[in-house]
């Protein structure tokens, strides 16, 4: 593997100043007892916050302010007018009533719930199926199913998009001619992006097949650190085959599922570049989720206030769903902190 | 345990029907982006181009700012990635060398920081970049890649560093290193691994990214390659052939990359390092 030869190769490298030290003393030339701790007490305990400082400065500038300037816009009245004159109406809490107690709101909160539940629950079985075939079969069906699942995890969204657009096209796309071909010739000229729930298909399949490969991938891998003593041990107890994936395989992925479907919930919950550049979440505006709602009605319609008070809403859910992902990982983390 | 024959085959059709199943839509945009246009328009699919052709790959790079919008993908992805690798080292070697107040809060709020919704922050940061007067501009456009991609950067980094035993580092200063020297010269290097593979996946993340410059580039000179690829369609009408030239032509580059890290970011870097 070229990883481990050169992982050591810049090893040796490293390990030859100390054989060596005249090499490592001769460009500054400075006297050897003057050691290593001689950094007055007061600058070293800067130092630290001195290191992080650009990286806090441009998180907080770069992420930090258009997050707090987002809630900021959430309360004012900003559409076209506002927005061409450089007018701030503060409107109070406006745009949040006008949208909990509208009917849209809920209706594409509800839509969000039910396509984000189904992507992620799909992902989650078939990708653990798919990470377990991967640790059965043998070198060579595994390399081959490997090089697949890589190259759909490669694809970047855009171009995945595209290529599905394509496949699915009414006129001369492939999957109409096999649905044709099978028997259901009613799909000969079909059109998948002029109702909701054949839009929603096509998007699911594309997440779908391009978030798989990263759940089996990591599945895979982590059935490999599955210690063998402890199938022995069970088969020794007399478990069959259901019984030690049930007793031993699934107990010690756990954890990993579990962040893992935490992980796949946030993901789909913002998939806005998928439904956005599939259909720009028609026909009719029936598939916008959350995200994508928040940009028409934003950016689209010129409603910027609304728009962010939207996209304020998203953010509260998705930090709620964050936090507990993160409450997960740092308890499994904890000692490393 | 033996198996049954039915129960050894059974696997591998599986796999086969996945492996196409995950393949088939790659290999669909390369097949149809070098097939001729009559065998992309006909009746029964052409399975495979037989009469390759790189017409539409034509196509694709004499639209109209194509070099540029490479240009632009092209700055803005590398100018990203420099800046959050030269952050992110310096802000990984405090929070793995060095014990300080807040240490741990800083962590947290740098992983939050990673799962932050870009996606949702659109507007905000339109109106920002507008008042501003930079839209159309990739200044703002590399300076937000690099905040996207730093969190991630420094993480990573982070776990790298700490794999670098002190006594390495100590050593080097015992022979007369400062301690930037010592970092320089002794930590640095062992980082490589690390380096490239945050840097790949930095790379693929600004490269791909689509909805801020959906917002703020909006004219044709100062757009990237995943604006352009998304209103290819619109621009080219039902020509595939081109569109899947565009399609192929934006993720090579990816693909490539991708194969490459597979290979580099799963590495027991520093295996060796105390042994030998």
């Amino acid at each position: 593997m070229p990883t481990k030869e050169m992982a050591s190769m810049t090893v040796q490298k490293t390990e030859r100043p100390p054989s060596g030290p005249t090499e490592v003393q001769a460009p500054d030339g400075g006297p050897r007892p003057r050691g290593p701790r001689a950094t007055p007490g007061r600058l070293a305990g800067l130092t630290p916050y001195l290191l992080l400082a650009p990286a806090i400065v441009a998180t907080v500038l770069l992420l930090g302010w258009p997050l707090v300037s987002n809630g900021m816009l959430s309360f004012q009245n900003l559409n076209m007018r506002q927005f061409i004159l450089h007018l701030t109406e503060w409107n109070g809490f406006d745009n949040y009533t006008e949208i909990l107690t509208g009917e849209d709101f809920w209706r594409v909160t509800g839509r969000s719930v039910a396509f984000t539940a189904a992507n992620v629950v799909l992902i989650m079985i078939l990708g653990t199926l798919v990470g377990l075939l991967l640790a059965r079969l043998g070198r060579k069906m595994r390399t081959l199913l490997l090089v697949g699942l890589v190259l759909a995890w490669a694809m970047p969204v855009v171009a995945s998009t595209t290529v599905y657009q394509w496949l699915f096209a009414q006129r001369f796309g492939v999957v109409n001619w096999v649905l044709a071909k099978i028997g259901f010739e009613s799909m000969a000229d079909h059109d998948w992006l002029s109702t909701q729930y054949s839009t929603f298909f096509v998007v699911l399949l594309l997440i779908v097949w391009q978030s798989i490969p990263f759940v089996a991938i990591n599945l895979y891998a982590a059935t490999t650190t599955i210690p063998k003593e402890l199938y022995e041990a069970a088969s020794l107890d007399g478990a069959g085959a259901w019984q030690q994936f049930t007793s031993v395989t699934l107990p010690y992925l756990r954890p990993f599922l579990y962040a893992t479907t935490f992980l796949e919930i946030i993901w789909v919950f913002k998939a806005f570049v998928q439904v956005f550049t599939l259909n720009e979440g028609g026909p009719d505006r029936l598939t916008e989720i959350l995200p994508v709602y928040a940009y028409i009605e934003g950016m689209g319609n010129q409603h910027f206030g609304m728009g962010a008070a939207i996209a304020m809403l998203t953010i509260v859910i998705l930090l709620a769903i964050t936090s507990y992902y993160l409450r997960i990982v740092l308890k499994q983390e904890e000692d490393e902190l | 345990m033996k198996r049954s024959p039915l129960g050894r085959i059974w696997p591998n059709l599986t796999a086969v029907a996945l492996f196409l199943f995950f393949v088939f839509p790659v290999y669909w945009m390369f097949a149809t982006a070098f097939k001729p246009t009559g065998d992309i328009i006909s009746e029964n699919p052409v399975w495979f181009p037989t009469d390759a052709t790189f017409e539409h790959f034509k196509t694709a790079m004499d639209a109209d700012h194509f070099w540029t919008m490479v240009g632009n993908s092209i700055t803005v992805t590398v100018c990203a990635v420099v800046l959050s690798l030269i952050i992110g080292v310096t802000a990984a070697f405090a929070l793995a060398r060095m014990r300080f107040k807040g240490r741990r809060g800083f962590i947290i709020g740098f992983m939050l920081a990673q799962m932050a919704p870009w996606e949702v922050m659109v507007i905000a940061i339109y109106i920002i970049v507008r008042d501003a007067d930079m839209l159309n501009s990739l200044l703002p456009l590399t300076l937000f890649y690099m905040v996207m991609i730093l969190p991630f950067t420094l993480l990573t980094l982070r776990g790298f560093v700490a794999a670098v035993p002190r006594e390495l580092e100590e050593s080097a200063m015992v022979d007369g290193c400062t301690r930037m020297q010592a970092f320089r010269r002794v930590i640095l290097p062992l980082l490589a691994p690390g380096l490239m593979s945050t840097s790949l996946f930095g790379f693929i993340t600004a490269w791909n990214e689509f909805p801020l410059a959906l917002v703020m580039n909006k004219e044709a000179d100062a757009k990237t390659l995943p604006i352009w690829l998304s209103s290819f369609q619109t621009a080219f009408g039902d020509d595939w052939g081109a569109t899947m030239a565009a399609a192929s032509l934006f993720a090579i580059p990816i693909l490539i990359l991708f194969v490459f890290l597979q290979r580099r970011a799963v590495s027991g870097l520093t295996d060796g390092a105390v042994k030998g």
